[in-house]
């Protein structure tokens, strides 16, 4: 049943999650609508997630599988409240470009 | 059989990432996402961690990718006139973003040396026992997470409000 411990080595989930989380970063620097950055940082997040199950499947320990449960519970609230400032800033500007927050240093 | 499912599982995802970050219209990068999510839990059902794909599907694809897109809608963003970061900044992120990860794959590589496990047990990612080291190993992080989502819940309510009367 558990042939992949056997036929995937886990550097290989190693080089995939630091793609993921890359490609994450790679999103926020370079996105100016909210939105799509707060999307990049769940992905950044669900790489991290991955990691820490294909750990905890090849070390056979349940414990890892349980930190990414806390880790999904900070990504919904994180979400959650992001989403309602982003609300709020697009009643106030009518718009969601990042760039426009500069006016909060004021 | 089993790598080559992971390969192709792993390129796609990649592949929908990158289509993710480089959509033009959001609601095609939400649904670019939602993909993605999908291809992750299927890593997870190849990883034996069964109960872990259902809960990545729920949350993920069933609860937060459908808030964003309540939101994407009620904004009425969905125009491809987005304002486009400028060209050298873009050069940047990317060389910053491609050095990031070959420091990460550069340092990792060869790094990790996991003892084998003698026999694997196929069950450690059922309900049972998550269920069990949750309340056993974990029941003070389960207890502030509780409380962690009750603040989340009456921050929203309280920014998402029009107008605040302290």
């Amino acid at each position: 049943m558990l042939e992949i411990i056997q036929t995937v080595p886990i550097e290989y989930y190693v080089y995939l999650s630091s793609v993921l989380f890359c490609i994450g970063v790679f999103g926020v620097l370079v996105r100016r609508n909210a939105i799509v950055v707060l999307m990049c940082i769940e992905l950044m997040l669900n790489a991290v997630n991955l990691l820490l199950a294909a750990f905890s499947t090849y070390l056979s320990d349940g414990q890892g599988q349980i930190m990414v449960f806390f880790i999904m519970v900070v990504a919904a609230a994180e979400a959650a409240v992001g989403l309602g400032i982003l609300v709020m800033v697009y009643r106030n500007t009518k718009s969601t470009d990042i760039s426009l927050l500069d006016k909060i240093r004021n | 059989m089993t790598l080559a499912i992971f390969l192709t599982l792993a390129v796609v995802s990649v592949l929908l990432a990158l289509l993710m970050v480089f959509a033009k219209n959001p609601v095609h990068s939400v649904l670019y996402l939602i993909l993605a999510f999908f291809t992750i839990a299927a890593h997870y059902i190849l990883l034996n961690a069964q109960f872990l794909a259902v809960v990545h599907i729920i949350v993920y694809a069933g609860a937060i990718m459908v808030l964003f897109l309540f939101v994407l809608m009620l904004l009425n963003l969905n125009q491809d006139t987005e304002p486009q970061k400028s060209a050298s900044w873009k050069f940047a992120a990317a060389i910053a973003a491609g050095s990031l990860m070959v420091t990460t794959v550069g340092a990792l590589k060869g790094a990790v040396q996991l003892q084998q496990v003698n026999n694997p047990n196929p069950s450690v990612g059922l309900v049972k026992n998550l269920g069990t080291v949750l309340f056993h190993d974990f029941v003070v992080p389960f207890e502030i997470a509780g409380i962690l989502f009750l603040a989340a819940m009456v921050g929203a309510v309280l920014v998402g409000k029009r107008d605040l009367k302290l």
